[in-house]
């Protein structure tokens, strides 16, 4: 492969993606005085971090009395009991912590009448162990991802990291198992880069794009989950997709919980609350796959709303307009824009749509990743965090406000373990050329493709699959059918074809290893799903309507080679990190 | 008299004419910029015809539509479709916009889409950011407090002050504005610009920040600062609604009275 041009970096540490989490780390790096390079496809205020809205949980009591315990309860509790308790402990106790710094980094939090920061109910989160609403929310109006995300970047550029800007990173350089570093495109210049850093970490987000109607943004494709396929190890929990109950019908724009956090709420098409019918404790503050769950019920069962009786209606037209100018101004903005309602003359048509990958690389709660090799080992040299990561403190199912606070908390006790690894400016070993001609025959195998198939259309082939055969509810047979044919535009990549053969910023080829990247997650996160024969948090079978802890109180694991995808499980963690609090055992789960 | 013309190599063509293979009765003119570089041919106008009645409401579902079906080749930003990311910045129909918020019915006849104006091309309708960037970091976007001793607690801010940072932490860096500005055309390597003076104001204007004097001082420059003739276009195409140009007045407000 001398036909490219090869630039080469050494670094301390290299983070991929410039999202919340990998910012966060690659400020805590910079601050430890390790070089650190942050490689990112997009400009870091790009990424999608900037889309969360209605904030990030942490105990502080402001807005009445909390505890971290409560908030770990209601997480392991969101999270079907799939959730590793020892990380969900260390993630609600450094909450508090890590909003307070982020608050001190400058976050324009919105406040509370004495000044310190607003806090508001979101769904799942109790006081006292599901006695009665806590408000644990932080909350910048409903911009919260957007403000944090600036911020993050400020302090990241305060610190002097190292940006490689519109760089796309193709594939992990590995050595014996360990991970030595990253090979990345730059498409501004067309150049090829390689990067050799003794730690790597993951930060490249989820990979929403693989159904048809996602609130993720399109550059959610999952490229580091699937450069760690590529490497031979395996993903965690891919069948846990999460779908947030309220995106716009049609269109997929997120409206945040916050909504119902601040008192609007679900109506079916005969006018009727439903959800509580559903949850009568929690009711439209449920966690969002009961939220979820029951508005499809509802569609189904014919009492939907609209012509096609084909939607739900959010109502926040009761709410004070004043609370709405100061609290809800982005949703209000999105509602006009993308469904021409005036939220406060008339409901916003909303559907299930997908929202968020409880699924990811595994990792422990230091951020190192994990195998499966006899028993669990972690990967030398690399990390993983954010939705990228999965730790798992989501589980089965995330509760809303909980991922802007694992990007943090992860990303901070990622740069603390590499700093605690790594000694500054250690020399690195001499790597082979095999990995990187290994890489360089795919882009150049993938560049040069002539077949006829646009990428497109196997994109929205691998799309219509995963939206039909893996949604809310799923069967055997829909399953079955799906493992089937989500191999179709699998195969399909074989008469794939290319027209750009440029280089520079040629985003035919980056939307073509895109696609190359989701199709491994999606003939994962299928596999899994048809592999995984209960219920539990996002995932619902219909013929297994049951959770059995007896037999799937554990971790699915995916390696993929080619079109077969290898299932084993790994038990899940039961227990805690210190003796600060005791093991939640598990429980019939209501709200 | 001085005779002012473009060097030859930036003179737009007439680009390739794509023609409607859907036999739609809806169809839409859409003009597109497009150069690649490698290629060393001058830029050009491509014109594509587009069914309308199988396209989603706005500029990107266009530009989608367009590089799924009719041309891949086609090169744009683009990330969370919603507004907020700033990525899909570009000059529709001669204003500078967001094209995943703006709805194409809006625009009658063909539709022009351009690269963001006055910057250089990368190619096609992605334009080259660095300055911008660079001077966003000229400003020091970050809080500046005493930390020592007191990290552990948050600080407090009034709702009264914090309602003073609205209008202005909502801003998505797309650049709308800054290359909406005829002075930013014209000194761009200079003077700040309206994105970046604004984004200057809102830390300024953040109670909690200790550095406000030194802040005010490194704006207040000829060039930097006072490039800005309140000509509006910035307030004009910012596609989230805010008002760089009532930052920069109050920036030479703060100024003039301090």
């Amino acid at each position: 492969m001398s036909a490219y041009k090869i630039i080469d970096h050494e670094y301390d540490v290299v983070v991929l993606g410039a999202g919340g989490s990998g910012l966060r780390a690659a400020v805590g790096l910079s601050e430890s005085g390790l070089k650190t390079a942050c490689i990112s496809k997009v400009f870091p205020t790009r990424s999608h971090t900037s889309a969360a809205q209605g904030g990030i949980s942490a105990a502080l009591g402001n807005m009445g009395e909390d505890d971290w315990r409560w908030h770990m309860y209601d997480t392991v509790k969101g999270s079907d009991w799939l959730g590793d308790q020892d990380a969900i402990e260390y993630l609600c106790k450094e909450a508090p912590r890590a909003v307070v710094e982020l608050e001190r980094y400058g976050v324009p939090f919105s406040r509370t009448d004495d000044g310190k920061i607003y806090q508001r109910p979101f769904g799942g989160m109790t006081k006292n162990y599901r006695n009665g609403t806590a408000q644990r929310t932080c909350a910048a109006a409903d911009r919260t991802g957007h403000a944090i995300l600036h911020t993050l970047y400020g302090q990241a550029l305060k610190q002097n990291t190292e940006f490689f800007i519109e760089y796309f990173a193709l594939d992990l350089i590995m050595k014996n198992g360990e991970c030595k570093g990253v090979i990345a495109w730059n498409l501004t210049d067309g150049t090829i880069h390689r990067f050799r850093s003794h730690i790597t970490i993951i930060a490249t987000g989820g990979y929403g794009k693989v159904y048809y109607s996602a609130t993720s943004a399109h550059t959610c494709t999952g490229d580091g989950n699937a450069m760690v396929l590529r490497a031979g190890l395996p993903l965690q929990d891919m069948e846990f997709v999460q779908f947030h109950p309220t995106g716009i019908y049609g269109v997929g724009c997120l409206i945040t919980e916050g909504v119902r956090g601040e008192g609007g709420f679900l109506v079916n098409g005969k006018g009727e609350r439903f959800m509580e019918r559903y949850a009568p404790n929690a009711k439209d503050l449920a966690s969002r796959d009961v939220v979820s769950r029951s508005m499809e019920m509802e569609i189904n069962e014919g009492r939907g709303a609209g012509k096609n009786k084909d939607h739900i209606n959010l109502h926040l037209d009761h709410i004070d307009k004043k609370v709405i100018d100061e609290r809800l101004p982005g949703i209000s903005e999105a509602a006009k824009t993308f469904a021409n309602v005036d939220v406060s003359k008339e409901p916003i048509p909303v559907v299930p749509t997908v929202h968020y990958n409880m699924g990811g690389i595994p990792t422990n709660y230091k951020a190192e990743v994990l195998t499966l090799n006899g028993s669990e080992k972690t990967v030398p040299g690399l990390m993983a965090i954010g939705e990228a990561a999965c730790v798992s403190v989501h589980g089965a199912n995330r509760l809303g406000s909980n991922s802007l606070i694992d990007l943090v908390v992860f990303g901070r006790a990622a740069a603390k373990r590499a700093a605690e690894i790594v000694k500054p400016g250690s020399s690195h070993e001499e790597v082979s050329s095999t990995e990187t001609d290994k890489c360089l025959q795919r882009f150049d195998k993938i560049r040069n493709s002539d077949g006829s198939t646009k990428t497109s259309e196997l994109r929205l082939q691998m799309q219509k699959t995963m939206q039909s055969k893996c949604a809310v509810f799923r069967t055997e047979k829909t399953l079955k059918e799906g493992v089937e044919k989500i191999r179709e535009p699998y195969e399909g990549m074989s008469d794939i074809s290319v027209k750009d053969k440029s280089l520079l910023f040629n985003t035919d080829l980056v939307e073509t290893l895109e696609f190359d990247n989701l199709i491994s997650q999606a003939l994962t996160t299928m596999d899994s799903a048809y592999n995984r024969k209960e219920s539990r948090g996002a995932h619902a079978r219909e013929d297994y309507t049951k959770r059995d802890d007896k037999n799937f109180m554990k971790h699915t694991l995916a390696w993929q080679n080619g079109k077969k995808v290898e299932i084993k499980y790994r038990d899940v963690h039961s227990r805690t990190l210190t003796n600060d609090v005791q093991y939640f055992p598990p429980k019939e789960r209501v709200y | 008299m001085a005779q002012f013309s473009l060097p030859q190599n930036s003179k737009i063509e007439v680009g390739n004419y794509f023609k409607d293979k859907t036999s739609s009765k809806n169809l839409k003119k859409i003009n597109v910029y497009r150069w690649d570089p490698s290629t060393g041919k001058n830029p050009r106008v491509d014109t594509f015809e587009v069914d309308m009645n199988n396209c989603g409401p706005k500029v990107l579902d266009i530009l989608f539509k367009i590089k799924n079906e009719i041309d891949p080749s086609l090169t744009f930003r683009r990330s969370c479709a919603h507004g907020v990311c700033g990525s899909c910045a570009m000059n529709i129909d001669g204003v500078n916009g967001l094209a995943c918020i703006k709805s194409h019915s809006d625009i009658n006849g063909d539709l022009n889409i351009y690269p963001l104006p006055h910057l250089k091309v990368v190619k096609d309708l992605i334009g080259d950011l660095t300055t911008l960037y660079k001077q966003y970091e000229s400003i020091q976007p970050w809080l500046k407090v005493d930390q020592t001793g007191l990290e552990k607690t948050e600080l407090k801010q009034s709702q009264k002050d914090r309602e003073k940072l609205d209008g202005y932490y909502e801003c998505i860096l797309c650049a709308c504005c800054s290359t909406s500005c005829p002075s930013y055309w014209w000194n761009g390597d200079k003077y700040l610009g309206p994105a970046v003076l604004l984004q200057a104001y809102r830390w300024i204007n953040d109670s909690r920040d200790g550095d406000k004097k030194e802040r005010l001082k490194k704006v207040a420059d000829e060039l930097k600062l006072y490039r800005c003739h309140t000509i509006m276009n910035c307030t004009n195409s910012c596609p989230k609604g805010l008002n760089p140009a009532k930052a920069i007045g109050s920036i030479k407000k703060m100024l003039a009275t301090s």
